[in-house]
């Protein structure tokens, strides 16, 4: 029966003595490759006020949604060059993700979805080391006096050289729809 | 084995009469004590000098024999030899039964110990080690879906988790070498880290049946157990080396033996398989290779008064998961859903890319008994377990080839058991249990899946059985478990206030980051757990058991604390930091007749579940990537009930058709609709061709059949496509068609040298190169199942 004492006495002292544990907190991650900022700036041709177009969503997948931002209205007949520029708004200061899908161009696709009511053209105009189209700059011309939506879709991995989204493959790392007019 | 074993034969002669003497005699040979067959048994006949094998059902035949009383010697590795008187009347079956004495010094290795803590009153489902060899190339789980009742969850073709009665994950305890497993077994892509070329004998319990380890296995038990050692100056062992078509892949497995009549052994064993992309009946399935590493030392000693065993065990896989499942958002989800292939297929390749796991558990368990004079016995154990998770995603910039989870999880357990014979009729265990668990995530850039916590566990537990006479054996057993959570998470602060938990949980915050909240909660769980049977031998061949378990499972951490996006899923899960613990009351009924021309075995169950905690799809969120279906955890009162049934029949000794044929129902009692992911109806039917005069060449061809599912929710969506600015549907439910696959298995043996045995081995699985897709595949949505695979192996045994 000794042995019963002794064994049980064993197995609380080590039970007891792992319950000891350190109190250091863990420490804080902020998600590196969220981008939780789309920003398209349009600036007109031969000079006038830019337009904005942005969406945020600074909880990336929690509850809230995005926040859909437009500037102002196109104006026919003008072309706009445009830019794309993403940020990770959760690090301080914010992280450049452009910089980050300009480096791997060749992986890397912005596609450009027009709804039926939009009248304008929208062509990328900068392109990876094989000269396939990569898009985080772009012309657009805005035809007509009409409104629709327009979507902003990167891709990562799609089946380059493509221009179509429907075949294009790959993963979708954002997809923002903007509404806008041109009058 | 058989040749180690030299026979001392025990000769009487008895008068040969001018008479026909072309009868048979069947037999079937089983353990005294816990009715188990004893597989590699010597029949001998004496006069004769003609010897016979039992094979891994415990049956032999024996032909030309005349109209009389023979006597025979039957004796087994780890029995003592024991004489029978047998008359033969006509073809005549008998039954043997050897009693383990040597088994009794034996216990330390044989774990046999291991199954007489199980519940007598559960019938049990013994997979031996002729069966597990058969798929050495395999995992867990392959072999585990071989039995009836038994399904897989699968991811892919290599995550392979078994599913009892419905139920998978954290509901099914796995013991592995007597030690339970802690493998971050919670989630339904984490395959259990067990090899199966380690173990040579795997038990299935579809209920509590293991309360000396654990009172939360509410779907069922599978224990694994190592070879048995014997009481004797030997040295041996198997070599093992496969190959197969599908994935162009090899396995190899060694292991080796030595044991001393003093009682001490030691034994060694080792394993590698690697497999490139596999295929489906008409494309590559790109990145799902897998490349698995193990190894097993253990060392001990056995005398009938102490003994010891120290063990330490490897396991490392890589597994690649395939490329065309890691999407985006739910339009991503939508395109492969609607694509009628695999999204991704890329040229056959054995590299494993992105997004993979890469896992390692090592195990390291030291045991020790000494029997209490004519009292019983005391046994002593300690494991430590430490599983270190990575899981790889499709990754940008500088964090590419870095893993996007890093779990580690480490677990310290003590047990402290005591087995009386309080009389000859009736057996007592009692036990402790203390354990220690902590987890930790890295910080990979990516906010942790499952938040660091350490967890402290003390249980206690009583068992007691009555076996009243022949016919009537009775067995109670209690549980309890306190359990003590300490955690450390941090909540987007977005979340935290969408749930109201600035409300209900604000004492629980430790810091506030802006965008995030640091929080410690302190869980604490109280659960009591029982089981109650009675087993009725109402004759020679019949046997009804009945048995009842209480069951109570602690919420697991995914359930408790998940809030964000799960990748492979592509949809945000959250649990809830409010839920009690499940529990679970499981009804089973099993009529068995075993006898050596047919056999079945009918088992009715039904299992009440009261806080079962389901994940359900609640509304769909959009998010910069695009919209993400939302899923929640919840609790509700489910029931699943169902019947497994096992039949053989032998046409004659060459010739045995096997049946088998699982129903599982599971419904949601709360909401009134159907549980997600039940296993669709089965049916496994077998033809089995087996010579042992003919180099023991066995050929089997099998046929199973998979139902549709026709009971599931209805978890399809809606969501919106720029493109063609419309709105679709996701079918993400609905279940895919019945199919049906023919799988043929053949083996031979020669005998080459008096020290060795060589076995060869060809299997075709799924040999018409049939098309499907399995309702419990995750990755059913976007690829086929695997296409025809031929394997062939060698084994050689020394």
């Amino acid at each position: 029966m000794k042995n019963i004492y002794l064994l049980s006495a064993i197995f609380f002292t080590l039970l007891l003595g792992s319950c000891s544990s350190d109190d250091d907190n863990p420490e804080l991650i902020n998600e590196e490759e969220l981008i939780t900022t789309l920003t398209v700036t349009l600036v007109p041709e031969g000079g006038g006020t830019s337009i904005t177009l942005s969406t945020q969503d600074l909880d990336g997948d929690g509850p809230d949604e995005p926040v859909i931002y437009v500037s102002s209205n196109l104006s026919t007949g003008v072309t706009y060059n445009g830019s794309i520029s993403l940020l990770n708004e959760t690090e301080s200061p914010a992280e450049d993700i452009t910089e980050e899908v300009e480096e791997e161009a060749d992986e890397h696709q912005f596609f450009y979805t027009l709804g039926s009511g939009l009248d304008v053209t929208i062509n990328a105009t900068n392109f990876d080391s094989d000269g396939n189209a990569l898009g985080t700059e772009f012309s657009l011309v805005a035809n007509d006096v009409s409104s629709g939506s327009l979507t902003f879709t990167l891709r990562h991995e799609p089946n380059k050289p493509t221009d179509n989204l429907a075949t294009a493959g790959g993963e979708t790392d954002i997809e923002a729809s903007f509404t806008i007019s041109v009058e | 084995m058989r040749i180690y074993f030299v026979m001392i034969l025990l000769i009487s002669s008895f008068p040969l009469l001018s008479q026909d003497c072309d009868y048979t005699l069947r037999g079937i040979l089983t353990d005294f004590h816990d009715g188990t067959v004893l597989e590699g048994a010597t029949i001998i006949v004496a006069g004769s000098e003609r010897s016979f094998v039992t094979d891994s059902e415990g049956k032999f035949i024996i032909h030309d024999l005349c109209n009389e009383t023979y006597s025979i010697q039957v004796s087994h590795p780890f029995c003592l030899t024991k004489g029978f008187r047998v008359s033969v009347e006509g073809d005549t079956f008998k039954k043997f039964k050897l009693e383990h004495h040597l088994e009794e010094l034996n216990e330390i290795t044989i774990n046999g110990k291991v199954v007489s803590n199980q519940s007598k009153t559960l019938i049990e489902n013994i997979i031996n080690k002729g069966e597990l060899e058969r798929y050495s190339n395999g995992s867990l789980g392959d072999v585990l879906s071989s039995l009836s009742g038994v399904s897989s969850l699968n991811t892919g073709n290599t995550v392979i988790k078994p599913v009892i009665n419905g139920l998978h994950s954290s509901r099914i305890v796995i013991i592995n070498n007597g030690v339970r497993m802690e493998d971050q077994e919670w989630g339904a892509e984490h395959a259990p880290n067990v090899d199966v070329n380690s173990i040579s004998k795997l038990t299935l319990i579809k209920g509590a049946g293991a309360l000396q380890y654990s009172g939360d296995a509410i779907g069922g038990v599978i224990i694994a157990e190592a070879s048995k050692v014997p009481f004797k100056d030997s040295i041996y062992g198997k070599t093992q080396l496969g190959v197969g078509s599908n994935g162009r892949g090899m396995f190899f497995n060694s292991e080796l033996i030595k044991s001393y009549d003093t009682g001490w052994y030691t034994a060694l064993q080792g394993s590698i398989k690697q497999f490139g992309d596999f295929e489906t009946a008409d494309y590559n399935l790109s990145n799902t290779g897998i490349y698995e590493r193990n190894a097993l030392l253990k060392f001990g000693l056995n005398t009938y008064d102490i003994g010891f065993e120290a063990l330490y065990s490897f396991f490392k896989n890589e597994i690649g998961i395939l490329k065309a499942s890691h999407v985006g958002s739910a339009q991503d989800l939508f395109r492969a859903i609607e694509s009628d292939r695999s999204l991704v297929i890329n040229e056959f390749t054995y590299d494993i890319g992105a997004p993979k796991q890469d896992v390692t558990h090592h195990l390291a368990r030291f045991k020790a008994y000494k029997r209490l004079g004519g009292f019983g016995k005391l046994k002593f154990q300690y494991d430590y377990q430490k599983n270190n998770r990575l899981e790889f995603d499709i990754r940008r910039g500088a964090d590419r080839g870095k893993a996007s989870l890093d779990l580690e999880l480490d677990t310290h357990t003590l047990m402290l058991d005591l087995d009386a014979k309080t009389s000859n009729q009736s057996n007592l265990k009692v036990g402790f249990m203390g354990g220690y668990q902590k987890n930790f995530a890295r910080n990979t850039g990516v906010r942790r899946l499952i938040p660091d916590y350490d967890k402290y566990d003390l249980g206690a537990y009583v068992i007691g059985d009555y076996q009243a006479n022949e016919e009537w054996l009775f067995e109670i057993g209690a549980r309890f478990d306190f359990t003590k959570m300490d955690v450390f998470k941090f909540y987007r602060t977005s979340f935290w206030e969408s749930r109201n938990y600035n409300q209900q949980f604000s004492e629980l915050v430790v810091e506030d980051f802006g965008s995030q909240i640091l929080t410690n909660s302190k869980l604490d769980f109280n659960n009591g757990s029982g089981t109650f049977g009675i087993v009725n031998s109402f004759d020679e061949k019949h046997k009804l058991y009945f048995n009842y378990s209480l069951t109570s499972r602690i919420p697991n951490p995914s359930e408790l604390f998940s809030e964000g996006l799960h990748h492979s899923a592509s949809r945000i899960e959250l649990g809830d930091l409010s839920f009690n613990s499940e529990v679970g009351h499981k009804f089973s009924l099993t009529l068995e007749r075993k006898e050596y021309k047919f056999s079945y075995s009918v088992n009715p169950f039904i299992n009440n579940i009261s806080d079962f905690i389901v994940i359900e799809p609640v509304s769909t969120t959009n998010t910069i990537r695009g919209t993400f279906q939302v899923w929640e955890y919840r609790q509700t009162n489910a029931q699943l009930f169902g019947v497994d049934l096992n039949a053989t029949y032998a046409f004659n000794e060459l010739m045995q058709f096997n049946h088998q044929l699982s129903i599982v129902k599971g419904q949601d009692k709360t909401q009134n609709e159907s549980l997600i992911n039940m296993p669709p109806v089965n049916t496994t039917n077998e033809i089995v061709y087996y010579n042992n005069r003919f180099n023991n060449l066995r050929l089997a061809l099998q046929s199973e059949y998979v139902f549709r599912q026709n009971e599931f929710p209805n978890t399809n969506f809606e969501v919106y496509i720029p493109n063609t600015e419309t709105y679709v549907e996701v079918d993400v439910s609905t279940p895919p068609s019945a199919y049906h696959l023919l799988n043929f298995n053949s083996s031979i043996d020669f005998d080459s040298s008096e020290r060795f045995i060589l076995t060869l081995g060809f299997q075709v699985t799924n040999l018409l190169n049939i098309s499907y897709r399995n309702y419990l595949n995750r990755m059913r949505l976007f690829a086929d199942d695997l296409g025809r695979n031929f394997l062939l192996n060698i084994k050689l045994k020394y």
